[in-house]
């Protein structure tokens, strides 16, 4: 007999916060790709961002917890490669978030890396990149030619 | 198969170590932070190739781990290039070393990436992504210092004459690779390389003797000590976990 639904799941995967970031939930990131029932076993997939990203060992770790706590044990964490993990999966309301969280969400034109659209503070589009590399892998480091605000940038990846 | 594995894999985890020597230690801040984050990537392809070569290797027990692999085995048994395993040298040198490893690693895994074999294909097109950046922003240095002040010009040339020995067995198949893929990527490699060595007005040394050995287990002095640091504390406190 199997505890839980997928359903019910599903929502507590979204509320697994990113450890880094922490006003993403994993189901923001695209991060959780599938989850299935097979052989009486709930299988949960899920794909990291940056391979070296220490995060995932942690999201990992949330996942097993969290569903521990709600009853739930019959299930087994997988790892998927492919297809590649990229930004494109990140929510329409996980973009909202992290602008308000003060970083400028991955921004694409023409499906090459835009920087950012605006600054996340005054929306001013008059930025300039500092470094490729930032903080975490996933962020690059710009600032506001206006405000003089530094700021955060999702890469698109 | 699986020596074609461990190749990969060592050539990533020692690279990693040298460069996170850096680790506080950068030029300013943000390269600091670049070359880091560069190595942490590193580092992740790393442990992937090693968790799959583990599983191909645990056949009859469960007796090797990604950590049996990066900890446990002696010099003779690591497979990486020498290139990787030379000291981390001033920053013109892990720059140039960085760009001609990532330029090798891009031609490599895009062969990878069409493998029959469906788990080095993933971690070959996950890897790909992210050597993208390391090409872009270590081949932006190497043009910045080649062609910049004299003082940052020789250094590069320097650099360029201590490496260049260094790269030819990058293209001199082992017995776990093909001799015409090899060849087929060292053309393409001196494609991509010599270009932007010419436009940072760095000259290739001619008639170089090509040091070989790594991919057999013969290496520099350099990996042992290395590996002493490294793997100090596994040696030390068998199985000591976090």
């Amino acid at each position: 007999m199997l505890n839980g639904n997928i359903e019910n799941i599903n929502l507590l995967l979204g509320e697994i916060c990113d450890p880094e970031i922490p006003v993403l939930t994993i189901t923001d990131l695209g991060i959780v790709r599938k989850v299935f029932e097979e052989n009486n076993l709930f299988i949960i997939q899920i794909t990291p961002t940056y391979s070296g990203c220490p995060a995932m060992d942690m999201i990992s770790m949330e996942i097993r917890m969290k569903l521990i706590e709600n009853g739930i044990k019959n299930f087994k964490i997988e790892t998927v490669l492919s297809p590649a993990w990229t930004t494109d999966w990140m929510s329409e309301n996980g973009k909202k978030k992290l602008a308000e969280y003060g970083i400028a969400h991955p921004n694409k034109f023409n499906n090459v890396d835009a920087g950012p659209k605006e600054c996340p503070q005054c929306h001013s589009a008059n930025t300039i990149l500092i470094s490729n590399f930032g903080s975490t892998a996933c962020k690059a480091l710009y600032q506001c030619n206006d405000c003089k605000e530094p700021f955060d940038y999702f890469k698109c990846h | 198969m699986i020596n074609r594995i461990l190749n990969l894999a060592d050539n990533n985890l020692i690279l990693c170590q040298r460069n996170g020597e850096w680790c506080g230690h950068g030029p300013i801040l943000e390269q600091d932070i670049a070359i880091t984050n560069i190595t942490l990537d590193l580092l992740g392809q790393a442990r992937l190739w090693y968790q799959y070569a583990s599983t191909l290797m645990n056949v009859d027990n469960n007796s090797y781990s990604e950590d049996s692999l990066a900890y446990r085995r002696n010099e003779r048994e690591f497979l990486n290039i020498l290139m990787v395993e030379l000291p981390k040298g001033n920053w013109g040198f892990t720059i140039l070393r960085q760009y001609f490893f990532s330029q090798f690693q891009f031609l490599l895994y895009s062969r990878l990436k069409n493998s029959g074999d469906t788990t080095v294909a993933a971690i070959a097109e996950k890897s790909l992504k992210e050597i993208s950046y390391h090409i872009k922003w270590s081949s932006e240095w190497v043009l910045r210092l080649g062609d910049g002040t004299d003082e940052s010009h020789e250094k590069m040339q320097d650099a360029l004459d201590d490496l260049w020995p260094y790269t030819g067995e990058m293209f001199i198949a082992a017995n776990f690779e093909n001799e015409d893929e090899c060849n087929e990527l060292k053309i393409e490699w001196l494609q991509k390389v010599s270009p932007l060595l010419e436009e940072a007005t760095l000259n290739i040394p001619e008639n170089t003797f090509m040091q070989t050995g790594g991919k057999s287990g013969i290496h520099t002095e350099h990996l042992g000590y290395l590996l002493a640091e490294m793997q100090y504390l596994q040696r030390a406190y068998p199985d000591a976990k976090w």
